[in-house]
Formats: C-alpha cells, structure tokens, sequence
C-alpha cells in the first residue's frame, strides 16, 4: 500500500501540470470557481464554446480521453495517470461536463461494439470534444424498468426505421450523434428483444425537446423519432443482444460518475467556518462538529473507494457492482448538507437570487438540483437493489413480468 | 499509488481467519460469557504462538517486525471473531506506549514478555461517569508511587501491567505501573465476553513514560484508533454476513425474507456503511504505518466510520432476524454488545466527531 507517486508517476505529473500552466484557459479560472452545483460557470464566455476550445487543446497534446488507445485519440495512459491528470487539471475539469457521457458512456460501447472503421471515424473526434455524443436509454415507460423501453427498430432492407420517445436524455440538444436502445421483437420476454445502434442527431424525424425541471433548468431533453432511418452497419452489437450492449454502457457510467461525484463537502465546510451561530462561529457548536464529521467520513469514504477501484482497474479488474454506492451516498448527503446549510442562514436561508444570496446562491442550487441526483442513472432504491442482489447475493424480488412475452405484459394503462 | 493490501498481507489475514475460526468459534465466545472469566486464555496463546501479538513490534524486543499494516489486518480478524481476549488493550495501548514512550531498560523489560503473550496488560484512565477531561484525573503520583482509583478499565482483572494517566506535582503525567500492590473488582459492561474491571492502587512503584502525560495518551489514542477501528469494521462485517445468510434462508410469505426490498435495502444500507469504513480504515493503515502528518485526520476519520458502520450492521442484524435476533441464544446480541462496547473504547463516537473536526482544521491551517 503507497500513496506516494512512483518516479514516473511524478514525472507525469509534472508534465501534466506543465502542460496546463502553458495552455489553460486562466481567464475563465474565477467563473469556474463560482461553478454552482449542476452548472458550469464560464461567466460572459459560451460554455460549450470554452469547452470544446479546452478539449481540443488537450487533444491535439495527447491530453485528452488519456486512457483511451492512442489510435483513437487517446494516450495509452493507465488508470493511476488518468487519476493524477484529474487532480491536475483541477478547475479546468469542470468544463468537461459536456463530454462525460460521450466519452465515458458512449465511447466504451463503441470501442466495444463497433467496426474497425467506425472507431476510427468517430473516437478521435469524440475525444477532441468535436463531436458531442448523447445516450438515448430512458423512456416515459422504461426508467427504473429500463428493459420495458418501446421504441420501436423495424428492419427494411439494410435500413431500420425508428419510432418511438425517449426521455431524460442530457445534452441532445448539443449532440452530435447517440447511442440508442431499441426494441425490435415484442414477442420474446422483454430483455431479450433489445438491439443498441448509433445514430446522426441531426438524421431527418429527430425532434429535441427540452425538458423544463422543477429547479428551472434545461438539462435533459424528450427525443422524438418518427421514421428515423439508421443503416445497419451503425448496430451495435447483434439484433436482440442490446441488452447486454447496454450493461457495458451502464457498467462505464458507473465509472464515470462513481470516482469524481460531488457531495457538497467543501461547501458546508466553508460555509460553518464562516457563519455564526449564538455569537460563535458555527463550526464550533458540537451539533455543527457531529454532522460536519458524518459527511466528512462519506466524503472520504468515498474518495478512498475511488483510490480502491483505480487500484483495482490497473490490476485489470472490471469496475464492479459495489462502485453504485457512490451516487447513493452522494446524492443523499448533498440533499442533507444543502437543507442543513439553509437552516444555517436563518429566514434569508430562503433566497434564491444569487446576487443577494450566500455564495451566489450555492445552497439553494443544491437543494432544488439534488432531488435529481437521487434519480438520475438508477434512484436510490434501483441502486440499494444492485447492492443487495449484485453484491450481497440475495434473491431478486418477484417480477410479475418474468419470462413473458413483452406484448403480453400488464401495462396499467 | 497503489491502494491495497500485498498478497503476503492477505494470506496473513487469512491464516488468522482460519485459525480464529477454528480455535475462537462463538461456542468459545460464549465460554467467556458463561463461566464468567471474560477471557478465551487459549486463544490468546494461541495468538502468542503464532507471533500475532507481536505483529508491530521491533524484532530486537522480540516481535516479528511484520508493521502496522499487518497488524490492522490482525486486529480485523480479531475484532470479526468477537474474540474474548486482552489484544487491544495489550498491543495498541500498553505495548505501543511502551513503544513510543519507554526507555530502552523499559522496553527491553517489558516488550520481549508482552510478544511472548506471558504479560497482559490495560490502560487505566477513567475515573468518572463522564467523558474523560485532564480535570478529572484525581489518581496521584507521589514520590514515585501510585495512588488512588479507576472505575472502569478494560481487560485489568487479567493485566499484569497498566498504563495509567495520574496526577503529578504539576501536571498529568503517563506512567506505567505493575500489578503489585494494585487490586482489581471486576464490573459487569455492556460487553459481557469482555473484562471490566476497577482498579485500585495504593502507592503502587511506578515509572515515568511520559510527563506531558496528556497530550502523550493523546497520540497513543491516534494510533489505537485506527486498529480498533479495524476491530470494529471486522465486526462489522461478520454481522453483515450473519444477516445476509439470515436473509436468504430464513422464509417468510412463502420466500426468501432477503427478496423483500425492505430488508434488501436494509441489508445494502448496512454494506454501505461498512465499506465506507473499509475503505476509511485502508488510508488510515497506510497513514499509521507510515507515520504520515494527516495520521490524526485519517485516524479519527476511520474511528468514525468503523463506530458507525458496526453500530448499524450489529443494530439492524437483530432487526433482520425478528423475534429470535433477541434471544439469548441467537449470536446478534454479542454484536451488539461488542459493537456498542468498542463504541466507547477510547472515548465515544461524540468525542470522536468533535475530534475529526478539530483535527480538520489544524490539518487545513497547516
């Protein structure tokens, strides 16, 4: 067991942080520092302009996507110096949001699924943020019950044709292209008449529609297709296997989220340091302390299982099951934090105008945005399942809809 | 970087997990708790015989010289068989103050006799119902004796030698003291497999470990956080286990109870907690063994998570088993016990949370 970097590893990082001295985008650092929960701030500068700008710096200097094979854009880096990159790149990290699913989603299922030539027309500008990729997974009737999902795939000749909705999909209105489940066999049980493709965001009967979210934002999107056409050649994987195509996706998410989740720790930190309470600052007060240390100890709980899962994946162990707990603990613990820091505020806790508000607002960003946290990716009671069923080895629930066909399950509607 | 145990490390662990399952089953936990000697003596032999006891301490004093990271695996183990044996007490307090603090007389006195499982020992503190202060401590040294009394200390009716914090002309000081003109009336805890006793003594010789005794106990109190924070995440773990087995063999409604969500996501909660605590308690071994400047940090934030992690999986595995997790006959309440016993080991989990915060702050404004 070492902390400490290896020569090399001290090497890299050096070489790391020279490269960001050099070409980081300084101007932006005070915006990216105010960054509130769920948005990048880039101040009067576009953010997905800077993003892409940063990304494409990164990737013409072998820093982008590092651990990807250098044929596809990457750099051959292994786990631990995608880890020093991270810390490295610091605040400059936060203009990667437009990219996380592209590249840590949809990438590996590329990388996985597609031809030769595919990999070599699409990863590079994937990782040079060209490129903006979506996945098109949830839909009004398939969310938790991600295999109920009915958008239909109908083969005609080397072409299917797509209809169907999706839902809560980030960032279609910036994409590119997507990865996309269908179903196309109603008539077996309901995992095994999936098939995944990708597909031209910009193809003829895609409709983006932004969702409006109870905190008033637009992240996510409804997709409509009707008659899409997808050439065969863009499956991914076999006709009926999309469902395991889409546990390679998911298993990345996992990954992509798992390591670098927010939890709101720094904030509520900094926020009782300088509050008062009866007259004293309030990290003073010994109910302050108890719930400081409860999140401090989740916090770093979590940061260390990260440092365990890079371990593990430069053994060359696969990202498992156990990593859910993280947007479990996370999402619950920033919840918490942001209602306990409002209370802190007294009446004024109230605010929401980041003008006049604490830290422009931050609590308050948090408390209306972590509701979704709790949802997004697989809700906590989703998640509590794959711990206890994937991990723990207990038995699944009963499924009423086990072994049927899809078109004979009961639908409530 | 690298963020695990070694392989030896592992096969370490896993020659104590096999013999503490061979030679400290419950049958033997509960000797200790029925024959009221709150001690499995051969399991400690055992432990000695195989050099356990001596996992930290410098060859020349006769350990292994194996380090701390081995030993939290020991104290894991030990801490998942719930066995009825003086090792906190002995390796983490008394050995390790003798460690830090003793002179070379001292060491090579007492080190050699304690790897060797032939001296026993405790750590004599409290001596009110309230969370230690320097103001409490009434027991006097005068003259190089010893007197007065300590109303709870773990593990004393067997220990052959005390640490013990008391009065000096000026200040606290940490002195080590011999079972000789010290008595012992042992007292019933929470945590009937463990020994509990007060401790009195009358001009008792002693000698000087430390004379800023205070702050001397406090950094002997950083570094056993972090191994019975080990004892408790292997507690912690066993209790899980013992639910999740409940779980899948116990029926109800014509199913497995583990298929319910509710106790599912009990069960997950309770895996949670515990690896967030393991994976606490793996920094806070590489901060132990290496002596790293956020030790303190990384100790009570292990300390915290292992308190909390046993809490919940001993709690709520008496919950999973219904009716029968509170009989006297099933084992939950052994976890229980423990869990709720460790829990208060070197001061609760209050005392711990202020800590981690207080330390928080040293460790941001260094």
């Amino acid at each position: 067991m070492d902390f400490s970097d290896t020569p090399e590893e001290s090497e890299f990082r050096a070489a790391a942080r020279a490269f960001i001295d050099e070409n980081g985008p300084d101007y932006l650092v005070p915006y990216l520092a105010k960054s509130g929960f769920g948005n990048t701030n880039t101040g009067d500068y576009d953010t997905l302009e800077e993003a892409k700008k940063w990304q494409k710096s990164k990737a013409e200097a072998g820093w982008a996507c590092l651990a990807w094979p250098v044929e596809y854009g990457g750099r051959g880096a292994t786990p631990i110096q995608n880890v020093i990159w991270s810390q490295e790149e610091g605040l400059y990290g936060r203009l990667s949001g437009t990219f996380i699913i592209g590249q840590g989603m949809c990438a590996p299922t590329m990388m996985a699924y597609a031809s030769e030539e595919q990999k070599q027309r699409f990863l590079p500008k994937l990782a040079s943020g060209e490129e903006v990729w979506c996945q098109l997974f949830s839909e009004p009737h398939g969310g938790s019950d991600l295999a109920g999902l009915r958008t239909r795939a109908e083969k005609d000749g080397d072409e299917w044709v797509i209809n169907g909705q999706k839902i809560w999909t980030s960032g279609a209105q910036h994409s590119d292209y997507g990865i996309l489940i269908t179903r196309t066999d109603p008539a077996v049980a309901k995992h095994k008449g999936l098939t995944m493709f990708f597909l031209d965001m910009r193809s003829p009967g895609v409709k983006i529609v932004p969702i409006k979210q109870a905190n008033g934002n637009s992240e996510f999107n409804e997709v409509y297709f009707d008659d899409v056409r997808i050439p065969d050649a863009q499956r991914l994987g076999e006709v009926g296997d999309g469902w395991r195509v889409s546990i390679t996706t998911l298993m990345n998410e996992r990954m992509a989220i798992g390591g670098s989740i927010a939890t709101g720790f720094p904030e509520i930190h900094d926020l009782v340091k300088n509050t008062e309470l009866n007259g004293r600052p309030a990290i003073e007060d010994p109910a302050v302390k108890a719930r400081l240390a409860d999140w401090y100890v989740k916090a770093a709980g979590l940061r260390n299982n990260a440092s365990r899962m890079i371990t593990a994946l430069s053994k060359g162990d696969m990202p498992g099951p156990e990593n859910s707990m993280g947007k479990l603990v996370a999402g619950n613990m920033m919840q918490d934090i942001a209602k306990f820091a409002i209370d802190l505020q007294g009446q004024a806790g109230r605010l929401v105008d980041p003008d006049v508000a604490e830290g422009a607002a931050r609590f308050q960003a948090m408390l209306l945005r972590s509701p979704a946290v709790r949802i997004e990716g697989g809700t906590d009671q989703i998640l509590r399942n794959i711990i206890g069923e994937r991990v723990l080895g207990l038995p699944e629930d009963l499924r009423a809809d086990k072994g049927m066909p899809f078109n004979e399950i009961p639908t409530g509607s | 970087m690298n963020f695990d145990f070694s392989e030896d490390q592992k096969l370490l662990a896993d020659q104590v997990q096999r013999y503490l399952s061979d030679h400290c089953s419950m049958q033997v936990v509960r000797r200790a708790l029925d024959d009221g000697e709150r001690i499995a003596i051969d399991v400690w032999t055992g432990l000695a015989e195989m050099g356990l006891i001596a996992t930290a301490v410098e060859e020349q004093y006769g350990g292994t010289g194996a380090g701390y990271l081995e030993l939290c695996l020991v104290a894991q183990q030990v801490g998942a068989h719930l066995a009825p044996v003086p090792f906190g007490s002995t390796v983490y307090l008394v050995a390790e103050a003798i460690s830090r603090l003793g002179d070379e007389a001292t060491k090579q006195n007492w080190l050699p006799k304690i790897c060797s499982g032939e001296v026993k020992g405790a750590l004599a503190l409290v001596e009110s119902m309230q969370q230690v202060t320097p103001d409490q401590i009434h027991c006097q040294v005068v003259d190089g004796k010893l007197s007065g009394s300590k109303m709870i200390v773990t593990d004393a009716s067997h220990a052959d030698l005390f640490v013990v914090l008391a009065r000096t002309g000026d200040g606290l000081g940490l002195f080590l003291c011999e079972r000789g003109n010290v008595s012992t009336r042992a007292v019933d805890s929470v945590d009937l497999t463990r020994d509990t006793a007060e401790v009195t003594f009358e001009a008792a010789p002693v000698t000087l470990l430390s004379d800023d005794g205070w702050s001397a106990l406090q950094t002997l109190f950083d570094r056993a956080a972090v191994l019975y924070a080990f004892e408790q995440l292997g507690g912690a773990q066993a209790a899980l286990d013992m639910a999740v087995g409940y779980a899948n063999e116990r029926f109800a409604f014509g199913r497995a109870i583990g298929s319910f969500q509710a106790i599912k996501h009990m069960l997950s909660d309770m895996y949670v907690s515990m690896k967030l605590a393991e994976s606490n308690c793996y920094y806070a071994a590489w901060a132990l063994a290496n002596d790293a400047p956020d030790l303190p940090l990384a100790a009570a934030t292990a300390r915290v998570a292992a308190t909390q992690a046993f809490q919940l999986c001993s709690k709520d595995n008496v919950q999973v088993h219904g009716g029968m997790g509170f009989t006297w006959e099933f084992d939950c309440h052994l976890y229980y016990r423990r869990s709720n016993f460790l829990a208060l080991e070197l001061g609760g989990l209050s005392e711990w949370e202020a800590r981690l915060v207080d330390t928080l702050a040293l460790a941001e404004s260094a």
